[in-house]
């Protein structure tokens, strides 16, 4: 079958320049990283450690998220604080 | 002087065991005595592809444990004198295989052998890192494909740091080979072209072995492919990669598209 042509009804570009890039960066972060703490996870543990100084956790409700653009990066913490948590708290002490 | 050498990919199903037995059989094929040496604990594979399946009776893990004597696990090759086989245990788990236990093994293999690969399992989990763990070089299977080449960086990574070799300031020798190369998908812009992954990976090349049904077939008959079908495309394209691991200067040959009858007439009216 004739890709060309199909490429051309369909307006498809090459996908390997894409793939190259794609890899280039991706391979650029994972070396600097090499031999690194898992910042991730030690952001995870830590900022968990200081909220449950103060609140009763559900480990299982605390999602952490990381987007990694080009200049920035964002690290996301979404914890679920359950509104009677003085209370618990009050309970444990 | 003996040359231990791995062959590694971090992904799966990229061709290492293909690689190792082809390799393997190529090498013996100029005379050098060969052990091919499976580190795929629980799922070994090799004897398979070199169609010594229903010869094994000990493994890798029995001489570690000091169950077998080396030559009682050696299993030799039917068509090349010079080609050994010490085949990994099919049921005991990858734990088995000490730091201490498997570098006597490589070390009296060594003695016996001028070539011992080692046939990594893919991963980098302890059979992964065994395999490597007293090479002098590394044969690191690469498909051009994303997923393939940033698993091989890693490897290249881990053979720069978790080595004997690596940890005592020496280099271990390394080498890309290309396989699943398919010449008409790189020529429609489809597939990472040879110079990217070399570029990416920084690593010089060894050899590129195109996509072929012979791969399929030598496996299939327990055969490997160098000797299955000596003039396919594969055979001599692993053919030239021992000779360049023994220093000989082959040209490279980098496979080109091979038009069908069907294809050419489509392409032309497509034009």
């Amino acid at each position: 079958m004739s890709m060309g042509l199909l490429r051309l009804l369909r307006g498809n570009k090459a996908s390997a320049p894409v793939a190259r890039e794609r890899l280039q960066i991706l391979l650029a972060h994972e070396r600097g990283m090499r031999g690194q703490p898992d910042l991730l996870g030690v952001l995870r543990e830590e900022i968990l450690a200081v909220v449950s100084k103060h609140v009763m956790l559900d480990p299982t409700k605390v999602i952490v998220r990381l987007e990694r653009g080009d200049e920035v990066s964002t690290l996301e913490v979404d914890i679920e604080v359950p509104n009677d948590f003085e209370r618990k708290k009050v309970a444990v002490a | 002087m003996a040359k231990v050498l791995v062959v590694t990919s971090g992904k799966g199903g990229v061709g290492k065991t293909t690689t190792t037995a082809a390799l393997g059989a190529a090498l013996a094929q100029r005379g050098d005595k060969v052990v091919v040496v499976d580190f795929d604990v629980g799922l070994r594979n090799l004897d398979l592809v070199m169609g010594a399946e229903r010869r094994v009776v000990f493994d890798l893990i029995n001489v570690v444990q000091g169950v077998a004597k080396l030559p009682q696990a050696l299993i030799k090759d039917k068509r090349l004198e010079n080609l050994w086989l010490l085949p990994a245990s099919q049921t005991r788990d990858k734990d088995a295989l000490t730091e201490e236990g498997v570098g006597k093994v490589i070390e009296d293999l060594r003695a016996r052998f001028d070539w011992v690969i080692c046939d990594s399992p893919a991963g980098i989990e302890r059979g992964a890192s065994m395999a490597m763990r007293f090479a002098d070089e590394a044969v690191i299977v690469t498909n051009p494909e994303v997923s393939s080449v940033r698993d091989s960086d890693r490897i290249i990574g881990m053979l720069d740091s978790k080595t004997v070799r690596a940890e005592k300031g020496e280099r271990v020798e390394k080498h890309i080979l290309i396989t699943r190369y398919d010449p008409s998908r790189a020529a429609r812009g489809e597939m990472l072209t040879i110079e990217d992954i070399l570029e990416i990976l920084a690593t010089p090349l060894l050899g590129i072995i195109p996509e072929s049904q012979d791969v399929l077939r030598a496996s299939n008959v327990g055969t490997p492919v160098t000797l299955s079908n000596a003039d396919g495309a594969p055979a001599r394209a692993y053919i030239d990669a021992a000779r360049r691991l023994c220093g000989d200067t082959v040209p490279m040959q980098v496979p080109t598209e091979r038009k069908g009858f069907i294809d050419r007439l489509l392409r032309r009216r497509a034009a």
